[in-house]
């Protein structure tokens, strides 16, 4: 997808710019682009160092668990199918905790993990279960205690105050994730009950 | 912001953890996702400044500014609404374009910082957890999905609007 999304830009970007009459500063944007990549993940690079060197000492000292223990009755809450004894539990509170420091390079391992865990209580093994539609929702939503990247961006770009949009951020990703839970227990239902009728109409059908 | 710094290191020492030499270990992972996203960012970061540069893109802008001012966004960030659960490194190169142009602490500036924020790559994150089991129907997912991504392109404009004002 981002193949074509990437081709389009520059093809239209050049006919457009022909059209124009701007080949001449369409051309320097090409280069000047590629230097300010360059220049921008320098730039990048030591505030993203300096919290995910932070954010692995706070996974040492524990307070990574110490936070996964607080979430799982919310997560036994919001995954009502999942056996209570089951590692999916753990798997994805886990998950959860390292997408909050940030750790995303911790995260997948331990999100692939959870999956392959609930595939074991999916009854449909091509279809997607209620348990794990709700787990994607809640790492789409991103709710992350430090975000780390935007900040560095914003630093890099010469900001007076880099962190200052930590609070609207948090304010987006928890309101994306509650309207996200919402959705999917919403739509959940509507396939539900969808499902119930299929199965009403073929009980009828078969009379 | 010092608080996190405070309570992480208080807490390390407590718990024996050699601090100074975690952080440097772990410190590489920044280096390394930096490293792992600049060549796709140069490739990225040409397409937009092209586009840009043609005039293409204040097309797109243009055409948008009715849904946008109907819904609020401004008309620059609404490019970036339609990136963001397709590509993480394009919406990275895009908010650092608009950063430049308007400055990160203009009102258009924080809101994309707050949309980058807020959301994730959910068309990546689909496809790899899904495709990590084999699953092929994934019924609401992708709705419930975009339904809250959208919340929180809008939560982003009013939040910034609320807390910094426009």
């Amino acid at each position: 997808m981002l193949n074509y999304v990437w081709m389009g830009m520059l093809l239209i970007g050049f006919i457009i710019g022909g059209l124009n009459g701007r080949l001449e500063e369409v051309t320097q944007a090409a280069f000047n682009s590629s230097k300010s990549a360059v220049e921008l993940s320098i730039g990048l690079i030591g505030v993203l160092c300096l919290w995910t060197g932070l954010m692995g000492v706070a996974e040492k000292s524990g307070l990574l668990n110490k936070l996964a223990y607080l979430v799982s009755p919310i997560i036994r809450l919001l995954f009502p199918q999942i056996p209570k004894k089951s590692p999916a539990i753990g798997a994805i509170v886990m998950n959860m905790a390292a997408n909050f420091f940030g750790l995303g390079n911790a995260a997948t391992p331990l999100g692939l993990k959870a999956m392959s865990e609930l595939q074991k209580h999916n009854t449909v093994k091509d279809t997607a279960s209620d348990s794990m539609i709700m787990f994607l929702i809640l790492n789409a939503s991103a709710i992350q205690l430090v975000p780390a990247t935007i900040i560095a961006l914003r630093a890099s770009a010469g900001s007076t105050n880099p962190a200052e949009v930590i609070v609207p951020i948090w304010m987006a990703s928890v309101a994306a994730a509650t309207t996200g839970i919402i959705a999917v227990k919403l739509l959940g239902k509507k396939t539900d009950s969808h499902k119930r009728k299929m199965r009403l109409k073929n009980r009828r059908n078969n009379c | 912001m010092p608080l996190i710094f405070v309570v992480i290191l208080i807490a390390g020492y407590v718990k024996n953890v050699k601090v100074y030499d975690v952080f440097v270990e772990n410190a590489r992972e920044g280096l390394n996702t930096v490293l792992g996203i600049l060549t796709s960012l140069i490739g990225l970061m040409v397409a937009i400044g092209v586009f840009r540069a043609s005039g293409a893109l204040d097309v797109i802008i243009y055409a948008a500014k009715p849904i946008a001012s109907l819904l609020g966004i401004p008309s620059e960030a609404l490019p970036l609404a339609f990136l963001r659960p397709i590509s993480g490194s394009a919406s990275l190169a895009l908010v650092s374009d608009i950063m430049k142009n308007f400055g990160p602490d203009s009102f258009i500036g924080r809101v994309v910082s707050t949309m980058m924020g807020s959301t994730e790559t959910i068309f990546y994150t689909l496809t790899v957890y899904y495709g990590s089991v084999g699953i092929k129907n994934i019924r609401h997912t992708l709705t419930a999905a975009l339904i809250a991504e959208f919340v929180s392109v809008l939560v982003s404009v009013w939040a910034c609007a609320f807390i910094f004002g426009t």
